[in-house]
């Protein structure tokens, strides 16, 4: 019986936002609204949740003192940190503020360089796993791309940023992309279309 | 109502109408699919994994439920409810990673219900899904252990990932494990290309389902997108023809 229940709620409740898009009238408007706002409010609540559960797995790492459990005291304390200071003070305020400046963006921003040295790493591996046509013009496109817009210090090459580089992105780049984003509007549509049939249920786990 | 709405409301009408009768068509003969490396990559890490006795870790990504993400998020959801599944015979259960809270809840849920279908004794338990981060950066940092630390024979990447899925993959290919990702960003898309032996682009992703055996409804949702697919051609075409013929 439960499991009818939460059926019709998600089914219904589908619906009626899908109908709110479509159909101009003020109540489905109105539904549509109050159905998205509930849905806010319970992904805070889930996020909430979310946390709880990473605390948990890092008290549980420390209390059985399992490997990197060092790492898990210092999450848990920077968590209750940030928590206790940001309930304190409010997040508009400048050590709260300056928590997110000074400490997670730039180990973000870290994050991000060395993404740019796993990048090479990873085309050099791309010769290694696909030697092949596809790969060739992957690589050679990326390297045109990357001198066509790079500053290069001693020389300029006209042709490559005036010509080439802006043709790849306008051409062959965008109607790729389009094409790549059709496929995935229409797996979007018919993973929606699988919910409102009641065949996937995520909320019941299946 | 404007004319997109009323050409989006009949792509909607007409896509229900088809995966319903398709569904009803193929009910006694799930359709034949083309064979995806990615795919039988996968069949073979969990029997691997199984025999092993080592973990699967399966990576929903960020798609956030008040997102247009959410859609790969399901699809990765979809994935994992199969892979937990396939992997129950194994000692150790997979373990799921998700950038967003409600996301995290329902990994959990998953991975319970399999749990609770497949095993008689024990206790699940609920820290087999973790939420590692919200932001990109930090979701990733926080993955990365569990892929050092927790014997991962293979990582499965399916959701909503941006750039930074890089990371995992590198992650994964120094731990010498196998790999298997998929994301509908298109930067991510490009990176995993370039840093996978066998990436899945575009709506594969959401082809998983399908591909794991997750039911009739998930292997008809392909062949609907198929025929939308055709139904675009045929329609770019024919605005092709009018344009050059001046008509438009």
């Amino acid at each position: 019986m439960k499991g009818i229940i939460s059926v019709l709620v998600a089914i219904i409740a589908g619906l009626l936002v899908l109908a709110g898009y479509f159909f101009d009238l003020p109540a489905l408007t109105y539904i549509r609204i109050v159905i998205l706002n509930w849905a806010v409010i319970l992904a805070a609540v889930a996020l909430f949740v979310g946390i709880f559960n990473l605390f948990k797995v890092h008290a549980t790492k420390v209390r059985a003192k399992q490997k990197g459990h060092l790492y898990s005291v210092l999450a848990v304390i920077s968590l209750l940190f940030t928590l206790v200071v940001g309930l304190a003070l409010g997040p508009e305020n400048q050590i709260t503020v300056s928590i997110f400046s000074s400490i997670q963006l730039p180990v973000e921003a870290s994050l991000m360089a060395l993404l740019a040295v796993t990048l090479i790493q990873a085309s050099i591996r791309l010769i290694r796993y696909r030697a092949n046509l596809l790969s060739a013009i992957f690589l050679a496109t990326g390297v045109l791309m990357l001198l066509g817009t790079a500053p290069l210090p001693f020389l300029e090459i006209p042709v490559l940023g005036e010509l080439i580089r802006p043709f790849i992105a306008r051409v062959p780049a965008a109607a790729g992309a389009r094409g790549i984003l059709l496929g995935v509007g229409l797996g979007t549509l018919t993973t929606g279309l699988r919910l409102l049939f009641g065949a996937d249920r995520p909320y019941e786990g299946k | 109502m404007t004319w997109t709405d009323i050409i989006g409301f009949l792509i909607v009408l007409i896509s229900a109408g088809l995966l319903a009768s398709l569904a009803y068509f193929h009910r006694k003969s799930p359709p034949t699919f083309r064979e995806l490396s990615a795919f039988r990559l996968l069949r073979k890490a969990i029997g691997l994994s199984v025999e092993e006795g080592s973990r699967l870790h399966v990576s929903l990504g960020r798609g956030g439920v008040n997102t247009p993400q959410w859609a790969s998020a399901l699809a990765g959801l979809a994935t994992l409810l199969r892979i937990a599944n396939l992997a129950s015979a194994g000692d150790r259960p997979p373990v799921a990673t998700c950038g967003d809270g409600a996301l995290s809840i329902l990994a959990q849920d998953t991975l319970q219900v399999s749990y609770q279908k497949t095993t008689s004794a024990g206790q699940f338990d609920s820290t087999n899904s973790r939420l590692t981060g919200l932001t990109p950066f930090s979701y990733v940092a926080g993955a990365i252990p569990i892929m050092h630390d927790e014997q991962i024979s293979t990582s499965i990447l399916i959701g909503n990932f941006g750039i930074e899925a890089g990371l995992m993959t590198d992650a994964a290919e120094r731990q010498g494990s196998r790999c298997v990702a998929a994301s509908d960003n298109l930067s991510a898309q490009a990176v995993l290309y370039a840093s996978t032996q066998d990436p899945l682009i575009g709506e594969e992703l959401y082809a998983a389902g399908a591909y794991t055996g997750a039911g009739i409804m998930h292997a008809v949702s392909l062949h609907v997108q198929d025929i939308l697919r055709w139904l675009i051609v045929a329609v770019v075409l024919i605005g092709i023809l009018i344009k050059l013929t001046g008509l438009l």
